[in-house]
Parts: C-alpha cells; structure tokens; sequence
C-alpha cells in the first residue's frame, strides 16, 4: 500500500501526527523526568520514526505540518509580553545583560573560528555554522549574505537549539548559574526560541530575559559575523 | 469574542512585520521586527496588555510544537552533510554550552556584584 498516494491530500495528517506525537512526547517526559527526553526532541525522532517506517515522504508530512511552522511568526511575536511585563527587571539590570550578551556572542565566535580551523573545515560550512546560536530566519539570512550554504545553517540552528534546551537546566546548575535574569539570558542566547520555550518553562523572568536575548543576539550577530569572516 | 480581537492584534502585527521585512533589504526576519514593534507599543501604551495578553499566553504555551516539522526536516538534510556531519555535531555542541556558560556566567557575576554593592549602602545608610 503506497501511503504517500494516500495521504497526498491530506492536510490534516501531518498536523495530527506532529500533535499526537507531541502528546505522548510529554507523557513521557512526565513518567520519566530525564534531561535526554525533552518532549521537542522525542515528539521529532516518533514523528521521523514512522515516517521511515511507512516509507511516507517529508513532503507528504509537512503538506500539514506546515501550518504549524506558520504560527511560528505571530508566536515569536508574542514573547514581546512576557518582555514587557518584565519591563523592571529589565531596566534594573540592563548593564548585566548588555555585556553578557556581548560576552557570549563574541565568545561564541571565537569558539566557532578556532574549532573551524582545528577541523580543517571548508570556509562554506564555517560560514554556515557562524550564525547557529541565533533564530532560523536571521541566521539564514546572515548565511546567505556570508555566501553560505543555508541548509547546513538549518541543521545547525535546530541541533543548537535541542541540545541547548536538553541541557539547559543541567548546565546552569552545574556551573552555579542560577539568578532568573542569568539563567533567561544563557538560554535565549545560546539556543534561540527553543531555548526560549524551554525557559519558559523554568518560569516568566528565564522566559522575557530569553526572549530579549533572541532579540539582542540576532542584532549582534549580524553585526559581528562579517568581523570574522 | 475577546479571543478574535487578541488574534487580530498580533496577527496584524505578524503582517506588518512581513511588510516591513519586504521593504528593508535586512537579513531580519518579519517576526523580530514584530516582536519589536509589539513591544514599542505596549510600552508606548498604544496597546494595552489586557488586549493581547490571553491569546499571547497561548501561543507561548504552544510554541515548542511549532519547531516539530523544522526539527523532523533534519532527517533529509542530515544525507547532505553526512561528510562534515561530525565536525559540525561537535562545534555545535562545543560552542552551544560555550555561549550559555560565558553569557550565564557574566550575568551572574554582575548582577550578584551590583546586588552585594546595593546591600552594603543600604547597611551604610542605615548606620548613619
């Protein structure tokens, strides 16, 4: 039986499958409380893993899981409440969060470039990986003006943000990193939105402090990338 | 009917958003000059939070089911960097946990800096 002929037309199958994978992604995560089971990454290898299993393209999915990708735009948008509703915080601590946030994106960098050069990388992927630590649609972007090729920025924008939002909590804890603001700006700075969904979940602060680090990062990478091309 | 006025509001500020997007020749996604225009008006006060708050509280709460399809298309592209795929596995990794521990770091250095600073004058004050 040929599923891909099957589910060509429907535009509820991926949309489903990604929900209920979803659903029983948190289910797990709620029985079993391991870092390694963040409900994002198991809910992408069930929806992968019966891809593969039925022989159904990406394409067949995404003709409905592509809806949910569109509600990413107004959802980004969104993180400008928890901002503003922690608009003092902000204010208060505005210097920390600059030069943290500085400090990062350079840091960021410099570990790229030396990394790079250890590896023997080709400048094309080198390019392509610069730019990982900040949302999809900037990074592609700043791929692309860098002569890039962007799928490789993809890959690593997503792998950034999974592993960034797996351990996430481990980490900071492990480093002693435990103010609100520090542990919001380490997320959103390291891991973009998923990051930021993640600290979301730590609680409101984590999430406006990594949602404004979405922000800033995209903004100083922009700058930054050409400085070390 | 509350719920159609918030989706109005943040779905007029994703298309104005794509219009600024299209007008600038920036590698700035339409969502981030949303994001930013979002949050000038609120705290310009042009949009009240009340007006928005419920429906972008959802949206939030939704928001990691929204990666699934990006983070499922990794499986076709995974065959195309299948050479460097360990290179770029280990410097994403690497640099990853580098950025969250300097940022992290920093912040918390900081901030426990200024709170420490803001105790001892606040002692000093109630001293005198």
């Amino acid at each position: 039986m040929d599923f891909n002929e099957m589910l060509g037309d429907s535009l509820f199958f991926g949309f489903f499958l990604s929900l209920f994978c979803y659903w029983l992604a948190t289910k797990i995560a709620k029985r079993f409380p391991y870092t390694i089971l963040n409900p994002l990454l198991l809910s992408a290898i069930f929806v992968a893993a019966i891809l593969l299993v039925f022989h159904i393209d990406y394409e067949t999915y995404d003709l409905g899981a592509q809806y949910l990708s569109y509600l990413l735009t107004p959802a980004t948008i969104c993180l400008a409440v928890p901002m503003y509703r922690q608009i003092r915080i902000l204010r208060t601590h505005l210097a920390a969060i600059l030069c943290s946030m500085f400090a990062g994106c350079v840091a960021c960098a410099l570990v790229i470039l030396s990394m790079s050069w250890l590896f023997h990388l080709d400048p094309e992927i080198y390019h392509a990986l610069q730019p990982k630590s900040i949302t999809t649609a900037i990074a592609m972007g700043v791929a692309e003006e860098a002569g890039a090729d962007s799928t490789i920025t993809v890959a690593a924008v997503i792998m950034t943000g999974l592993l960034g939002a797996m351990g996430a909590k481990g980490f900071c804890r492990f480093l002693k990193i435990t103010h609100p603001v520090a542990v919001g700006l380490a997320c959103g700075n390291a891991a973009h939105a998923i990051g930021t969904s993640k600290a979301l979940e730590f609680g409101e602060v984590e999430g406006a402090m990594s949602s404004l680090a979405i922000v800033t990062a995209g903004i100083m990478t922009v700058i930054l990338v050409p400085l070390f091309a | 009917m509350k719920y159609v006025n918030q989706f109005l509001i943040i779905l007029g500020f994703s298309f104005v958003g794509e219009l600024i997007h299209a007008a600038l020749p920036l590698p700035v996604p339409a969502s981030v000059y949303g994001l930013v225009l979002l949050f000038v008006c609120l705290q310009a006060g042009i949009v009240k939070l009340n007006q928005v708050e419920q429906a972008a509280d959802f949206f939030l709460q939704i928001m990691p089911v929204l990666f699934i399809s990006a983070s499922v298309s990794l499986m076709n592209i995974i065959s195309d960097i299948l050479g460097s795929l360990a290179a770029i596995v280990i410097i994403t990794a690497v640099s990853t946990f580098v950025v969250m521990g300097v940022t992290g770091k920093t912040a918390q250095f900081m901030i426990e800096r200024k709170e420490r600073k803001e105790r001892k004058e606040a002692r000093k004050h109630g001293l005198q």
